[in-house]
């Protein structure tokens, strides 16, 4: 029992974990109407500007919880630049195309990051500055009387950095909320999702929008960034976790911000119990099992088969 | 007048030109390796890379190789074995002298073409265990040892441990691997030996895409609570494995990885509470060698590296040193064998398989204690070579082990039967190349 709890936990980490990946996809999808395929690399991108910053003050003796928090104004500074640049140099050139030539246009951003990510910071995989950003380290073990095996008292630990990352993570997933409900900008940019033309014909700039929605999906990938370098490193490998958004997305809907929570935690602890439960049954006890990495998918093609739109998606029903 | 001096002057550029081409190819070699600078793997990569270029440049600043210069050239994969097979070929193409492939995936993709385009090819401390067959295997060579060595040795290390192979019975030993070729190799190997000593095999593959996100498999290592874990890990998938233990609580002097998964960075990644995580390898880590203070003095002081010079040392950058060492010895017995001093892929073929470096042959080249001696015969590519444990105190590797011979009686009658199952391949040749030991 006290197993199980521990892998619904962990699942529920993972889980939010993939909701903030999931978010920075759903902002931009809200905005444009597009898949931004280069969300995976902005979260290496903001996490390598806010590790290569504060290496570069440490180098001359500025270190701590002030240097870092200068990296992570740095860090914002060049993802509010880079949403200025994508809406100046890309988006502006290509209101009203079809999405997939916005879809297209993520590509080479993604490819153009990877590049210029690589020319500036080097391949190398640099370590997360995780306790100079005041982040808690260590872990705590709880004892749960009666629920270990054969009725012993059972275990279970929770690591402070996860609980971090929950609490974070879920601030920040309802300040967004928040934002898209209830501010003047908020329900600007659920117009421009609806249409571009229409938006725009009763004044609301379409530019301006970008940016923030942009800027915004720049924010998410760094606290991304922070939350999955400091459980493993930053390398550019780790815009491969982008693609756990997908089957989260298509649990949660693409549009909606508590759908990718919810897609999060159903994917998160859907594949942990995959993993732990279901691989032992169907492969053996000590056969590799790997399961997690494809049950997400199969939860998700179940999940298209019986509601196509997602759990909190909008429903599209075009007229013909 | 006029005409008769343009004609002069052309002909006479030409016979410059057309003496000069030969004299330059004549004191250089092609040799290209694949690297991986960029991609999920560069942590490995660049530390790899590394090695072997200030290595070369070095060999270069001194002249070459008996007076013969390395002309080297790096070709970027991003660990992709499709880009590996691109490069093979626009090595090929530019007279490469030895194929360098740095991917097991790439090794077995390009074994079944070596002996057609006569180009020989080093996996050193990886790529297909089997190939150390030299009598199947003529063009491929795994020195110092394979990953079924390297598994073996890691046994006999945990069997120390234990109070010998017998007490191994009824432990539980994990592999923890990268699910791609390089993970896989040392499976059946593991496996014989479970059977034959009673030890429980856990097997936790890691898929590429996963290499960051190792959570639910923690899981299962924590449920299943290994003895033993062995890591064969590459890339970003190490520093992450080394995390996830420190989090989920396994005793880290329990976790062993071999040589690929003891980089710096790989340790690194958990820092102080790393400490007591070990890999198995073949050679010293630091740069307190004669010939490594040379490559700082004459390529990372000139600026000539792209290494930090806190940097030379590590464990990555010296296994590429070493690499290079292998490298130019062949060479040197390639020409001697011949007698040329330009040589070609077939010539560095023979230069391999006679390849002998003993104690004063280390001492000789500055490499004093740097690796036990090592032979290369026509029969045995692999070497099967002492190799030790080193562990992380925190901050640095130390030697943590005395050498460890693999167990050779173990490994080599699966050598056999692996090879002839791939001798077994249509059309695979009989080796026809002369041996030349004596």
């Amino acid at each position: 029992m006290d197993f199980l709890i521990q892998v619904i936990w962990e699942g529920l980490v993972a889980g939010v974990l993939y909701a903030l990946i999931a978010l920075g996809f759903v902002l931009i999808f809200k905005a444009s109407g597009v898949f931004n395929f280069a969300q995976g690399i902005m979260v290496v991108f903001a996490a390598l500007t806010l590790v290569g910053s504060y290496d570069k003050m440490a180098a001359v003796g500025f270190k701590g919880f002030p240097a870092a928090l200068v990296a992570v104004a740095i860090a914002l500074g060049v993802m509010f630049v880079l949403a200025w640049l994508v809406e100046r140099l890309v988006l502006r050139h290509l209101v009203n195309q079809p999405d997939i030539i916005l879809f297209m246009a993520t590509f080479g951003l993604t490819y153009f990051l990877i590049g210029f990510g690589e020319a500036v910071f080097g391949g190398d995989p640099k370590i997360m500055i995780t306790q100079q950003l005041g982040l808690p380290t260590g872990s705590t073990e709880f004892r749960l009387p009666g629920l270990g095996p054969n009725g012993k008292d059972g275990l279970v630990l929770i690591q402070h950095i996860d609980v971090a990352a929950t609490v974070i993570a879920s601030l920040m997933i309802a300040g967004l909320a928040v934002f898209f409900q209830y501010t003047r900008i908020g329900r600007a940019l659920r117009a421009v999702a609806d249409s571009h033309k229409a938006a725009l014909s009763v004044g609301i700039t379409l530019n301006q929008i970008w940016v923030v929605v942009w800027f915004t999906a720049g924010i998410v990938a760094l606290v991304t960034g922070i939350m999955w370098g400091a459980r493993s490193d930053v390398s550019f490998g780790l815009s491969n976790i982008a693609l756990k958004a997908l089957p989260v997305l298509i649990v949660g809907g693409f549009t909606s911000v508590p759908g990718a929570i919810v897609g999060g935690l159903v994917i998160g602890i859907g594949e942990k119990l995959g993993e732990l439960y279901l691989a032992p049954l169907l492969l053996g006890s000590t056969m590799g099992r790997g399961v997690e990495s494809w049950v997400a998918f199969i939860i998700a093609l179940g999940f298209v088969m019986a509601r196509p739109q997602g759990l909190f998606g909008d429903k599209i029903i075009e007229r013909i | 007048m006029k005409l008769k001096f343009i004609l002069a002057c052309t002909i006479g550029a030409s016979a410059l030109a057309a003496a000069a081409i030969p004299a330059r190819a004549q004191d250089s070699v092609t040799l290209v390796t694949n690297a991986y600078r960029t991609g999920g793997f560069s942590g490995s990569g660049i530390p790899l890379g590394n090695g072997m270029r200030d290595y070369i440049a070095l060999v270069n600043a001194k002249g070459g190789v008996n007076g013969v210069k390395i002309n080297f050239e790096e070709c970027e994969t991003g660990y992709d074995t499709k880009k590996s097979v691109e490069c093979y070929e626009q090595a090929k193409a530019k007279g490469n002298i030895l194929y360098l492939p740095w991917s097991t995936g790439a090794t077995l993709a390009a074994i079944p073409r070596l002996h057609i385009d006569k180009t020989p090819l080093l996996s050193m401390g990886y790529g297909l265990s089997a190939a150390a067959d030299g009598n199947t295997f003529p063009w491929v060579f795994s020195p110092p040892l394979t990953y079924w060595d390297g598994a073996s040795v890691a046994l006999n290390y945990i069997a120390g441990k234990e109070g010998g192979m017998d007490k191994l019975k009824g432990k539980k030993i994990g592999l923890i691997y990268l699910d791609a070729p390089y993970g896989k190799e040392p499976i059946p190997f593991l496996t014989n030996m479970s059977k034959k000593f009673g030890f429980e095999l856990q097997l936790y593959p890691v898929p590429a895409a996963e290499m960051q996100n190792q959570g639910a498999l923690w899981l299962n290592i924590r449920r299943d609570k290994p003895d033993y874990l062995y890591s064969q890990g590459f890339g970003a998938m190490s520093p992450t494995a080394v995390k996830e233990a420190i989090k989920n609580n396994f005793p880290m002097d329990h976790f062993l990885g071999v040589w690929w998964s003891g980089g710096d960075n790989d340790a690194q990644a958990g820092g102080a509470e790393a400490k007591g995580y070990k890999s198995v390898t073949w050679h010293q880590v630091g740069s307190n060698f004669p010939l490594i203070q040379e490559i700082i003095k004459e390529v990372v002081d000139k600026g000539q590296s792209l290494t930090e010079k806190g940097k030379v040392g590590e464990a990555q950058y010296n296994r590429t040193v070493y690499q290079g060492v292998l490298i130019t010895e062949a060479m040197r017995n390639a020409q001697k064998i011949t007698g040329k001093k330009v040589i070609n892929g077939e010539d560095m073929r023979r230069g391999l398989e006679t390849l002998e470096i003993t104690d004063a042959r280390w001492k000789e080249l500055g490499l004093e204690g740097f690796a036990a001696p090592m032979k290369v015969t026509c029969a045995d590519h692999g070497g099967h070579n002492k190799a030790f444990v080193i562990e992380w105190d925190g901050t640095k590797w130390v030697k943590a082990s005395d050498f460890i011979a693999p167990s050779i009686d173990e490994v080599l009658p699966l050598i056999d039967a692996a090879a002839k199952d791939y001798a077994k391949t249509d059309g695979w040749p009989k080796r026809s190349e002369a041996c030349d030991a004596k």
